[in-house]
């Protein structure tokens, strides 16, 4: 039922390797409709975690979720103590999610701010993912000045800038065109292999998956469930346009989407007005 | 903004600044050339002549400094509640279900209805003056404001959760300018609401003031004093706006356009 917020190890992990998220047969129904059935999971610290599943299959429940914003139906959520002075996650919305009232600096700010960080160090973090992000040059422009890929830049560096523990980003790169996306996986990879931050990442994109995680989940059609998860073993740190051309990444990306398709098919049969 | 459309643009204030003039035009030559009756429709150049006699003699800054003194601060008392209560209901359900119903059962009320009312409780001094503008600026105010907070799109109180803002931090960094646009849209009706309100309650039980001049020149047959009034109304509510709109443009900046 609950989530709970604690080092306590589960089973037979010990203290050690303790996993930063485990969840234990976590379900979620929306009124009787079942969106999530019983994911049981663990992540350890400092793994790009990838999601990946079929429309309505329950990934963004599950993130809202881990998010501390919706509570499970059933089943426990066991997330480990942040480290002290950081919070325990920081989530990139799918879609427009900067404050169109503020600039993009007291946007890529908001985190820090409303944890009483003092100012100078607020200016030195801030500064320091805006330029990252190649965003700082904007810093004093409102979010309806900008381009959509500009919005999900500035939306990464509130997240990273917010210095949270684990991150969770919600399809952050669905709306934008191909071009804007690698450049932005481009940049996403480097800052995070500075930081090695436990990162889960939901998407639909199965090339946007490999290039990105370490492990990548695929989901059942909905109700969803764990198909498999699928460990990828491509070096780090990654380029991304060269990456896509090793026969490894190939492979992985063809027997991700093997697995993806029975469910977007199941997923599609099940729409009205295909054939039974 | 495209050059195409400049030119309209131009040509549409040019448009509004005009027709009021050529109307006072047209007035002025019907009243001279005896088309209008001078009794009923004074001259606008007596009338602006009326005016500045007004003006130095200092009665009619008497009546003006009176009214305004009611309006900014019956507007404050009105204002200032409203907004509060207004994002309370938008922010919370029980709130909503206290107040909603009380709010739709009085608004349909005519406020000027109330003035009776209005005196019996606080008498013929200025509170009762006050109380009617505070009144006229509270409905619109608080019903923009619990509309302006419900239109804010649900993902930036997720955003202000997941970000850890306090209570107090939703409202003041969420709730409030989000709902900015609607507040400003609700306080230049309740402004105008309130200067509506002004003029009728200095008609009655008042001994200065825009209204009670107005009042007591009708009583007099003092028909260009009434119109001076009258102007001073029209131009009070139009410099209001004016800057409210400035307002608007400094406080909104995110707004488009």
């Amino acid at each position: 039922m609950a989530v709970q917020m604690s080092t306590a190890a589960i089973g037979d992990g010990g203290p050690v390797s303790a996993p930063k998220i485990s969840l234990r047969d976590v379900t979620k129904r929306h009124d009787t409709q079942l969106a999530l059935d019983r994911i049981t999971l663990d992540i350890p610290a400092s793994t790009f975690f990838v999601v990946v599943g079929p429309s309505g299959c329950g990934k963004t429940t599950l993130l809202r979720m881990l998010a501390g914003l919706d509570a499970p139906s059933d089943g426990r959520i066991v997330i480990a103590d942040p480290q002290p002075g950081h919070p325990q996650n920081a989530m990139v919305f799918q879609g427009d999610s900067l404050f169109p009232w503020m600039t993009v600096w007291d946007n890529a700010a908001y985190g820090l701010t409303m944890r009483n960080v003092p100012k100078a160090r607020i200016d030195d973090v801030v500064g320091h993912y805006l330029n990252k992000t190649g965003m700082y040059g904007a810093r004093t422009l409102y979010p309806h000045q900008l381009s959509g890929g500009m919005r999900q830049r500035v939306s990464i560096a509130r997240a990273f800038a917010s210095d949270p523990d684990i991150l969770l980003m919600d399809e952050p790169f669905s709306a934008l065109d191909e071009q804007n996306k690698t450049l932005l996986h481009e940049e996403l990879l480097r800052i995070w292999e500075e930081t090695r931050k436990t990162v889960v990442f939901i998407t639909h994109s199965v090339d946007e998956a490999v290039t990105l995680g370490d492990r990548i989940m695929v989901m059942t059609a909905g109700p969803g469930r764990i198909k498999t998860i699928v460990p990828v073993d491509l070096p780090r740190p990654r380029n991304v346009v060269e990456l896509r051309h090793t026969p490894a990444y190939g492979e992985l990306v063809y027997d991700i989407w093997a697995q993806l398709r029975e469910e977007v098919d199941r997923a599609r049969s099940r729409e009205p007005g295909s054939k039974a | 903004m495209s050059s195409a459309r400049s030119p309209s643009l131009w040509s549409d204030r040019t448009i509004s600044i005009l027709s009021p003039l050529v109307l006072l035009g047209l007035w002025e030559i019907c009243a001279r050339t005896g088309i209008v009756d001078v009794r009923f429709f004074p001259a606008p150049s007596n009338i602006v002549k009326h005016l500045f006699e007004l003006a130095s003699s200092g009665a009619l800054w008497r009546h003006v400094g009176a009214s305004l003194y009611r309006l900014i601060v019956g507007f404050v008392v009105g204002c200032v509640p409203a907004i509060v209560i207004g994002l309370a209901i938008g922010l919370y359900r029980p709130v909503r279900a206290a107040f909603d119903p009380l709010i739709s059962a009085t608004y349909p009320i005519p406020k000027s209805s109330l003035l009776p009312l209005m005196l019996l409780i606080f008498g013929l001094g200025e509170s009762s003056k006050i109380a009617m503008v505070a009144i006229g600026v509270f409905y619109p105010v608080v019903i923009n404001t619990a509309a302006g907070v419900r239109q804010i799109a649900p993902i930036f109180l997720d955003v202000g959760r997941n970000f850890g803002a306090s209570r107090f931090n939703m409202f003041r960094t969420v709730a409030l300018p989000g709902a900015l646009p609607l507040i400003m849209t609700g306080i230049k009706l309740g402004a105008g609401m309130g200067l509506v309100l002004i003029a009728i309650a200095e008609m009655v039980g008042a001994k200065q003031g825009l209204g009670y001049m107005i009042w007591n020149a009708w009583e007099l047959f003092d028909v260009q004093t009434m119109y001076v009034g009258l102007f001073v109304i029209a131009i009070i509510g139009f410099v209001m706006n004016a800057g409210f709109d400035a307002l608007e443009r400094a406080i909104v900046p995110w707004r488009k356009g």
